[in-house]
């Protein structure tokens, strides 16, 4: 047993810690503006004793559950784009299925290993990366016209309709590949990669890349989740305190939302993903076993 | 006003109710397990002891099935739940078919076919077919 060391615990202590910190991550997550299942992978698979086959299920499942509340709602307000979405959802879902199966190939110290190096790339991306509210595209690639991925974009804050388009539909579809390998490989869910593409390489609103990674979560999420269900690394004793845990969490967070100082929560958010990403690689170099 | 294609509308429509579903079930089922109401596969009080193995150790000391063997136990709390989860995975297959129907049924061919490989994609993963551990 590695993490806490609590030999003795009665069985219920588990799932009610779980329980616990997921509702804390739901917060975190809201206000912050951070994937719950980005922070829970590498805090649960580091600090508590849980192997990590079944930490990245239950990651998966927090990360699916979440994107399966948001994205109707997202969709209704033309948050998302669904027309935007297929192409981009069909090849991170394949990749999702060839990560899943990657995952359960290798050792668990390889796994948890690359796991911390993914994690620590996700913090200097949180870090230093931009962000555009309204990218200029001038015209949009064959593929984009073709499946019309397009329209009019009402912006609430605003009040303006906005004309949107995209480009760079090929290499967006090699990005979304690999970002379905890392999500089913780790469980991680990938809202911190969906939208810098989106967003930066696609020149879609910023708004609107946010709707549409939760509609594009909730499909390459599902496709990794049957693997994860169909080898039984799904543990309903860790995932279903996490998934209610994350999503109380997350209405507390909506409520808190306009008066907790978000910037600062975002710091603090990111400097725990930064120690839960060290932790993660010393545990799988054996360094801090 | 935002444009907000019907497919987006119907899409929305069935997804809401099978989130909702999924983790309403998900919920009930848990609290049937939880608090000892149906037995379960493997003892709760045991779970500290297994969970710390990987999944083939885990496996092999529990007798979990993989694949959909799991079906036989859903009179067990653990397995019910499992049952819940796999409901919350299955709203976005149902979704897709009617995606498929939707664009196929007003000639969008391209957009149809796409939703379609999609809708086979996940077909596969859900039924074991792919990486399905038997």
């Amino acid at each position: 047993m590695s993490g806490l060391e609590l030999s003795g615990v009665a069985w219920w202590w588990w799932p009610v810690g779980l329980f616990a910190m997921s509702f804390v991550l739901g917060v975190m997550a809201v206000v912050g503006g951070i994937g719950g299942g980005v922070l829970f992978v590498p805090l649960v698979s580091g600090f508590f004793p849980f192997h990590i086959d079944f930490v990245r299920g239950a990651g998966l499942l927090l990360a699916l559950s979440g994107s399966l509340s948001a994205t109707p709602a997202l969709l209704r307000n033309g948050l998302a784009s669904l027309r935007l979405a297929l192409p981009l959802a069909l090849v991170g879902s394949v990749g999702s299925i060839v990560g899943a199966l990657v995952g359960f190939a290798l050792p668990a110290p390889v796994v948890q290993t690359a796991l911390g190096a993914t994690i620590l790339a996700i913090v200097a991306l949180m870090w230093f990366g931009g962000k555009a509210d309204q990218p200029r595209v001038d015209r949009p690639d064959a593929i984009a016209a073709a499946l019309r991925m397009g329209g009019v974009y009402h912006d609430p804050a605003s009040g303006q309709d906005v004309d949107w388009r995209v480009h760079r539909t090929p290499a967006a579809l090699v990005a979304f590949a690999g970002i379905g390998v890392l999500a089913g490989m780790f469980g991680l869910g990938a809202g911190w990669a969906n939208v810098p593409v989106l967003n930066l390489l696609m020149g879609a609103p910023l708004k609107l890349s946010v709707g549409t990674s939760a509609l594009l979560l909730s499909v390459i999420d599902t496709s990794a989740a049957w693997v994860y269900l169909h080898r039984g690394a799904i543990l309903p004793m860790l995932v279903a305190p996490t998934v209610i845990g994350v999503m109380l969490g997350a209405r507390i967070g909506a409520r808190v939302l306009r008066v907790a100082p978000a910037s600062t929560v975002r710091r603090v958010a990111i400097v725990v993903l930064l120690v839960a990403g060290l932790r993660a690689m010393l545990k799988g170099l054996g360094i801090w076993p | 006003m935002s444009e907000r294609p019907d497919e987006q509308a119907v899409y929305a429509r069935w997804l809401d109710a099978g989130a909702r579903i999924g983790l309403a079930a998900l919920a009930a089922a848990f609290a049937l397990y939880v608090s000892g109401v149906l037995d379960a596969h493997v003892p709760r009080e045991q779970l500290p002891s297994l969970w710390v193995l990987s999944l083939e150790e885990f496996r092999a000391r529990t007798g979990a099935p993989a694949g959909w063997g799991w079906l036989a136990l859903l009179h067990t709390g653990d397995f019910l739940s499992l049952a819940a989860v796999a409901l919350l995975a299955l709203a976005t297959l149902v979704c897709y078919g009617r995606l498929v129907f939707f664009y196929f049924s007003r000639n969008e061919k391209l957009h149809g076919a796409l939703a379609l490989a999609q809708a086979l994609v996940l077909l596969a993963a859900a039924s074991g077919f792919i990486g399905g551990g038997h």
